[in-house]
């Protein structure tokens, strides 16, 4: 691969890296002192793109597939207190309750997959729909309040207290997973195919309907998962958590190099665009800029970033 | 030409890269005449029509309107000059009214606020003029059948002012009845004197229709004159022309067993079946019935798994997935649930060897290989899956000669040394003639018989194909 090739690959790494120097220095001119790199608020960066790259893994494969899935904040904030209310209500353990929680995501998925496929409705409609849906179950459920159980292992998913916790293992392995699931299997490949051109999948026998079915639930688990790491981080089941974060999550995958036309996304950038959001966001709260200018600054930075990425892959191609 | 020509147009030729698509073109037409434009597919016509509009620019040769030199730069051009053109695929906008669709882009307006009588009353008249008040002003166009839909498209040609009608196929999607009520209008038309350009395959329409005609083949005019004084016979002729190539390959072949028997047809090991007829005569869709991608009883996995493959005419936005590499292409249909890129890598290089394509590497981008290239790896998708039967539509369209070639040869030798059976959809006489063993004609949604090559020339599927008319 020439040096071009390269670049195409690497340019979200570069981004982030630029944004971080960027924050690096503006944090030391600003206080006097290195305050941005200290491995405690490099550990907040870590352990708020976890959540991000757990549901961005689910997400990568839906817009990999030509999909788009707006639910996954709100199947976040149901499985959180899917998995508070098993745990306080029905004194289940830890384990059995954060399986319970990653199956109702997967549900969630699983549902966004048969409306979509059977209705025949775009993508974009049916989970905007489901996202009001969830959104509204997870109130009920919680009776609009939120739900502490007592302490469980499920707290230490995200544990501070540890210098890389359960839960970013969990999405290391499971990253490199779906990885391999892209570039190795038939489903993968099969995921590449209808999202790249649906019409020469199905001349080919692919199976359009079980694929986007599949990929839909398949996000949903990661949802669940991510859920499951929403609750760790305040050991309690919010049903208003992540407001919006299916739209970091899109913003990450695109970020890395995902396209909304499908048939282009990839793990590694995805997580590294997870990092690329969370970054802008825990710089700005260092920088003591207000909460407005940090939304502006973020959605400003998306635009950039993903213009400049188009500019470079219509150069580099 | 005289001087009292409506449209004049001299030595126009066109060329796209290395294809020379107008090779001279020469067509006149008088003011108020109906003049028939034939040729067969591929013939010029439709880059014609576009060099006309404004859509394409000549290379050289000249247009002349009334006289005063004519140069569209752009189609908006061509319509303020008096160029109004109906396309087989009808450009309504589907949700807007008639009315709205009449005066789509000249809405009369003051302030910016639409005049909505003057809307009104410009439709009206466009439409009592052309005799057909029963078409309300005010209904959704999407709501009107197809031949009331291209009456709407005349009538805004005609609120645009204009003077030469160019039609492209115009009775090819309409009912008969619709058929004989575009004819009288044209009639009309003419008595007001407005040139008619008349494109369509089918030569009894044309001869009934038009005063005049002009022959195109291989872009270039080949002949024309008054249509009292020529028979069918004879325009078929100078549409056929006198070319008897020779690249077509033909080992010794011996028909098998049948291997497809469905649609009122049947397939034998060992042969190449050809399907002629004109765009739109239902070979496609009969295609694309028999592999399970038009409803029917079969599904594409399910065709797949019984021996069957496909290559559609689309290589484009169907037959391949341009954003994915050669070897995903090439493998798609017979993936295994692990997909190993060396096994994937060697499989594309068998291919990719055996058949010549050019390319830097089993996980190049298929959209950076050449058409005769891209198409080379749709038709060994149907080799890597080894299917029995080869559906191939139109499967050497937009290939350069030596790709043709070498997909003739490849033909041949699936049927004669590998005993496969093809099925083959295309529009170039020539080529089916060539490897074809038998040859069917399909019309107007019906397959003919299917009679073997020696019994046929392009002559008789010609008129097969375009004898039968809709007057």
């Amino acid at each position: 691969m020439n040096v071009r090739g390269w670049l195409v690959r690497l340019g979200p790494l570069l981004g982030l890296i630029l944004v971080f120097l960027f924050f690096l220095i503006a944090v030391w001119m600003k206080t006097g002192r290195n305050s941005f790199a200290t491995p405690g608020n490099l550990q907040t960066i870590a352990l708020q793109s976890a959540i991000v790259g757990m549901a961005a893994l689910g997400m990568t494969l839906i817009i990999l597939a030509g999909g788009i899935d707006l639910s996954m904040g709100s199947a976040v904030a149901l499985t959180s207190v899917v998995a508070a209310v098993l745990m306080k209500s029905r004194g289940w353990p830890a384990f059995p309750a954060a399986c319970g929680a990653i199956l109702v995501g997967g549900l969630c998925g699983l549902t966004n997959g048969v409306l979509i496929t059977r209705l025949q409705v775009v993508p974009f409609i049916i989970t905007l729909g489901i996202l009001l849906i969830l959104r509204g179950a997870a109130k009920g459920l919680a009776e609009e309040q939120t739900v502490i159980p007592p302490p469980s292992a499920m707290d230490s998913l995200l544990d501070m207290s540890s210098v890389l916790p359960s839960g970013v293992w969990l999405l290391a392995v499971l990253a490199a997973g779906v990885s391999i699931v892209m570039r190795y299997t038939r489903f993968g490949r099969h995921l590449y195919a209808v999202g790249s051109n649906e019409a020469a999948a199905r001349l080919c026998g692919v199976p359009i309907t079980r694929t986007k079915i599949q990929v839909y639930a398949l996000g949903g688990l990661f949802a669940g998962i991510a859920g499951l790491f929403q609750y760790s981080r305040l050991a309690m089941g919010d049903p208003t958590a992540a407001p919006g974060l299916e739209l970091d999550v899109i913003a990450a995958v695109v970020i890395g190099g995902g396209s909304l036309a499908g048939g282009e996304a990839s793990v590694l950038g995805s997580l590294v665009g997870a990092l690329f959001m969370m970054t802008i966001r825990n710089g700005c709260s260092q920088m003591d800029w207000r909460n407005w200018v940090t939304e502006i600054v973020a959605g400003a930075i998306i635009i950039g970033a993903v213009a400049l990425d188009r500019l470079r892959h219509r150069r580099g191609l | 030409m005289t001087a009292a020509a409506r449209l004049e147009m001299t030595g126009v030729r066109k060329r796209f890269g290395a294809t020379v698509a107008l090779d001279g073109v020469d067509l006149a037409v008088s003011p108020g005449e109906c003049h028939a434009l034939v040729g067969q597919n591929g013939a010029g016509k439709s880059t014609l029509m576009k060099v006309l509009s404004g859509a394409h620019a000549a290379d050289e040769g000249s247009m002349r309107l009334d006289g005063v030199p004519y140069a569209p730069r752009h189609p908006l051009e061509g319509r303020r000059r008096g160029i109004a053109m109906i396309y087989q695929e009808l450009s309504l906008a589907p949700h807007l009214t008639v009315e709205e669709n009449i005066v789509l882009g000249v809405e009369p307006s003051r302030f910016g606020w639409l005049d909505r009588g003057e809307i009104r009353r410009r439709a009206t008249d466009a439409l009592a003029q052309l005799q057909h008040p029963e078409i309300r002003p005010d209904v959704v166009a999407g709501r009107l059948t197809v031949g009331q839909q291209q009456i709407v498209e005349i009538a805004r040609a005609l609120a645009s002012g204009c003077r030469v009608l160019v039609l492209d196929e115009p009775t090819s999607s309409i009912t008969q009845r619709d058929a004989e009520q575009l004819f009288a209008l044209l009639e009309r038309l003419r008595g007001q004197g407005i040139s008619i350009v008349y494109i369509s395959h089918f030569i009894e329409e044309c001869k009934r229709v038009a005063q005049r005609y002009t022959v195109l083949r291989d872009g270039r005019t080949v002949g024309g004159g008054a249509m009292a004084d020529a028979t069918p016979a004879q325009i078929v002729d100078l549409m056929v022309g006198q070319k008897m190539e020779r690249l077509y390959p033909r080992s010794k072949r011996t028909p098998g067993d049948v291997l497809l028997a469905a649609e009122g047809l049947e397939l034998r090991r060992g042969e190449v079946l050809g399907l002629a007829g004109l765009i739109g005569a239902g070979r496609t869709e009969l295609l694309r019935r028999l592999f399970g991608l038009a409803p029917g009883p079969a599904t594409p996995a399910e065709s797949w798994r019984r021996g069957l493959g496909f290559v559609s005419e689309d290589r484009k936005n169907e037959g391949l997935a341009l954003g994915l590499t050669i070897a995903d292409n090439l493998t798609l249909s017979k993936l295994e649930a692990l997909v190993l890129p060396s096994r994937q890598s060697s499989a594309t290089r068998r291919w990719t060897d055996a058949l010549a394509v050019k390319c830097l590497g089993p996980f190049q981008r298929i959209a950076d290989l050449s058409g005769g290239n891209q198409q080379k790896i749709a038709l060994a998708r149907l080799l890597h899956h080894d299917v029995d039967v080869l559906l191939l539509d139109e499967p050497t369209r937009g290939i350069d000669v030596g790709s043709k070639a070498q997909v003739y040869q490849l033909i041949d030798d699936l049927v004669s040394k590998e005993n496969k059976a093809v099925l083959m959809v295309s529009s170039y006489l020539p080529e089916l003639l060539g490897i074809c063993d038998r040859v069917a004609v399909m019309r107007r949604g019906k397959l003919g018989p299917a009679r073997p090559v020696e019994e046929v020339d392009e002559h008789s599927l010609l008129l097969e194909a375009t004898g039968d008319s809709a007057a």
